[in-house]
């Protein structure tokens, strides 16, 4: 096992103008568990595959380990590419399917079975190694399938969309699946998703990427409490948070027919006259008077609470908000409410830089 | 039902529509399915007739269905051997207006063959050599199109015979990807190690299966696939640097790729150090050197091998009646005079069961054979004769022989219920087997 480090790592495309990926720097401890997320085009896939060596890397340098891999070829890398469509052949046991890639790289057989026993312990396989593939459930099937990946005994895991060719319900509950074993094998893994709640819900640290530049690399947590720009601010949550750029007074900043309390400190950082103001729906709640006007286009009942979406005029501007309320007792839609932040709970960013201001 | 569907295709058949596009692909009735490959695939695939001919539907992501219907079109473009995209239909439901899965359709290649379905008896070491053969010619020119495959195997290609080898045709572009800057080192390489390391599970599985004869060896087989693409790659991409009295090396290296089956379409030549020495390097090259130039002389489009060998034939026929005739007539002459003839003398019942070139490719072999067997000159009407007789009426038919699509299951599955037959657990230790 090992960790991984990009360092200031490039890849622009022949032809290219701007780099696919720019200079990210990136440290993946020993054994952890690491998502590149980000909208399409913003080169996740293509950091995963610098790490892989199927990209050039034009500038800087990726280790595995303390070893250089820049210039190494895909297969002499430690690496293994998990979940790509991995055949199981019907003839060969649960343990020849596991063990065969081991075989044509020419491992003994002592250590094949001894590799093959280990990984069908962890994938609770040990009572099928004798039986046939069609002799097993879908979830098992799949579990042998990452036994291929895992008796390599690879330095690192690489994992690129593995969940999109499956439907809604299957995604998630493969994406547990594969979340627990990670931490059972304790194998540094990265994994590449479009999705953010995938990303949330599978990572120990989640990177967040954006026209080839890292944003923000942090726990789920924090990503989610302390976005470090408008553009993590607005990717990571669902629904997302609402984000409104609105004049800065004296004591805080307009909200509507109210001023929001701001430390006057945070606002000395910066030099517009606008600030852009993020709260997310469970912390935007509906008052009686206070906040910005909004009329109620539709509320999702989710059960227990539910989402208010309404439509407002933000500075002569159309703008919509959602509002966390309760299931049963809340606003219909064509009411008006007014809407404003709870519990003090806000994100600040410059307008011009997008940065974080609090 | 189906007046929802949402259909695109390239060239619309009415009879489309007449297909039960609310049932799921499992359940469709027997009128329906050309064959029932038992095959477990991520994705159920099943073949369908429709109008005069097959074509292939899977079950599919409707994303997925159009991704992957939109890179074989590309690919054609790009005139690389695949599949051909029929149509994508989505928005299916049933009788209770519940989703069914979107389902890509492409048309089955007539005369082409799953590997699986290439023999009767069982695996030949030759044969599996061959396929490899084809299958690194295939990998090639998608490399040399920019195009990553991702899932390389011996299963996700179909083969066509061609005069005592194989041309190979991509099936499967779901993993694909294609680049337009072309590809990296990297990406070519790994997509050499999936070919590997997948043919060698796929003939291990032929040899556990007990369908391959004796010597077929799944570890050398796999390592070949390295070898012969390498051969390859180096002889169509690299550069070479000569003395400048050593032109005459421009007109060998584009013989070379003749003979390999490439038209050379640009040449990059450079003089270096002052004009003493010369690099020359291709930069687009094209194959089907053979098939072209027998498609301009007599209009038939056949592979590039039974290309190669019929031009023989014809070359051979004008050096003895007319060596200075023109080219054009004297094709003219050979298509009715000699090709025609042989293909006309095959009775219609057998007319399914090879494709005409290849017909008249082993015709040839089996008066060669006939001769040496008999020490004596055998006129070609003869040679027809006997052929048809202990050869072809002996021969199954292939022109649409649809066999598993693939036996291998492909992960994740979603898998039909009760169609899974358990079976009894191996006899002995796994241990012996690993």
């Amino acid at each position: 096992m090992a960790s991984v480090k990009f360092q200031k790592a490039t890849r622009t495309y022949p032809g290219g103008t701007t780099p696919a990926v720019d200079a990210i720097d990136l440290e993946i401890a020993d054994g952890e568990f690491l998502v590149l997320v980000g909208p399409s085009g913003c080169g996740k896939s293509t950091t995963l595959r610098m790490l892989a060596g199927l990209e050039e890397v034009n500038g800087g340098k990726i280790l595995i380990g303390d070893r250089d891999v820049t210039n190494i070829p895909p297969k002499d890398r430690d690496i293994a590419m998990v979940f790509q469509n991995y055949a199981l052949y019907p003839h060969m046991t649960v343990a020849e399917n596991m063990g065969f890639a081991l075989k044509i790289a020419g491992v003994a057989k002592e250590e094949r079975a001894a590799r093959v026993l280990d990984a069908a312990k962890l994938l609770d396989l040990e009572p099928y190694l004798n039986r046939k593939p069609k002799a097993l459930s879908g979830g098992q099937r799949q579990r042998v399938a990452m036994g291929r990946a895992i008796v390599r005994k690879p330095q690192v895991f690489l994992m690129d969309e593995p969940l999109s060719n499956l439907d809604a319900k299957l995604r998630v509950q493969t994406r547990t699946q594969i979340a627990s074993l990670q931490r059972r094998l304790g194998v540094t893994t990265v994994y590449v998703t479009h999705d953010q709640v995938e990303a949330m819900t599978m990572g120990d640290r989640v990177a967040v990427l954006k026209d080839g530049v890292l944003q923000q690399v942090a726990t789920p947590r924090e990503l989610y409490e302390t976005p470090k720009n408008v553009f993590v601010a607005g990717f990571i949550g669902s629904p997302a948070m609402n984000l409104l750029q609105l004049p800065i007074v004296d004591g805080g900043v307009q909200f509507g027919n109210t001023v929001v309390k701001i430390d006057k400190a945070v606002l000395a950082k910066t030099t517009a006259k606008l600030v852009t103001l993020g709260v997310r729906p469970e912390n935007l709640s509906v008052s009686k008077k206070d906040g910005i006007s909004v009329e109620v286009d539709v509320v999702e009942e989710l059960g227990s609470d539910g989402y208010l979406y309404g439509s407002a005029t933000v500075d002569g501007a159309h703008t919509e908000l959602v509002s966390r309320v309760d299931g049963r007792d809340h606003p219909h839609k064509g009411e008006t409410v007014f809407l404003k932040p709870e519990g003090g709970i806000m994100h600040l960013f410059d307008v011009v830089t997008g940065e974080r201001l609090n | 039902m189906t007046q929802a569907l949402d259909i695109t295709a390239a060239t619309v058949d009415p009879a489309l529509l007449d297909l039960p596009w609310h049932l799921p692909l499992e359940q469709w009735p027997a009128e329906n399915i050309a064959a029932l490959p038992k095959g477990l695939s991520r994705h159920t695939v099943r073949f369908a007739h429709l109008s005069d001919h097959v074509i292939a539907i899977k079950e599919t992501l409707p994303d997925l269905a159009v991704r992957e219907y939109e890179m074989l079109k590309s690919l054609q473009k790009l005139d690389v051997p695949c599949v051909e995209p029929f149509a994508i239909i989505k928005n299916r439901k049933d009788s209770e207006s519940n989703e069914l899965p979107a389902v890509l359709i492409t048309r089955h290649l007539k005369f082409s063959l799953p590997y699986r379905a290439m023999w009767s008896q069982g695996l030949r070491p030759e044969t599996a050599t061959r396929l490899v053969d084809a299958l690194a010619l295939l990998l090639v020119r998608l490399h040399i199109a920019g195009f990553f495959w991702g899932d390389v195997s011996l299963s996700n290609t179909l083969f066509r015979r061609d005069a005592g080898s194989f041309a190979a045709y991509l099936v499967d572009a779901e993993t694909g990807q294609l680049y337009d800057s072309g590809l990296s080192n990297g990406q070519r390489e790994n997509d050499l190690e999936i070919a590997r390391v997948n043919i060698a599970g796929e003939l291990m599985d032929l040899v556990a299966s007990g369908r391959a004869m004796p010597g077929v060896d799944p570890n050398a087989t796999s390592e070949r696939i390295v070898k012969k693409y390498k051969e390859l790659w180096v002889e169509l991409t690299a550069a070479e640097v000569f003395s400048k009295d050593e032109r005459w090396r421009i007109t060998q290296r584009v013989e070379r790729l003749n003979e390999l089956g490439f038209d050379i379409e640009e040449l990059m030549i450079k003089t270096e150090e002052n004009g003493r020495s010369v690099k020359i390097q291709p930069k687009v090259v094209d194959a089907g050197h053979h098939a072209r130039r027998l498609i301009r002389l007599t209009g038939l489009d056949v592979e590039e091998n039974q290309a190669r060998r019929l031009l023989n034939d014809l070359d051979a026929f004008k050096v003895r009646f007319d060596a200075n005739g023109d080219e054009e007539v004297m094709a003219h002459r050979w298509l009715s005079e000699v090709f025609e003839p042989v293909v006309k003398a095959i009775p219609r019942e057998y007319s399914g069961k090879l494709e005409p070139a290849e017909v008249f490719h082993q015709v040839l072999e089996h008066r060669w054979y006939l001769a040496e067997n008999q020490q004596r000159g055998v006129p070609l009407t003869e040679a027809v004769n006997s052929y048809v007789e202990n050869v072809l009426a002996h021969r199954r038919d292939e022109e649409s022989l649809i066999g598993t699509m693939t036996e291998a299951i492909t992960l994740p599955t979603a898998i039909p219920s009760g169609s899974i037959e358990v079976d009894e657990e191996e006899e002995g230790d796994w241990r012996d087997k690993v």
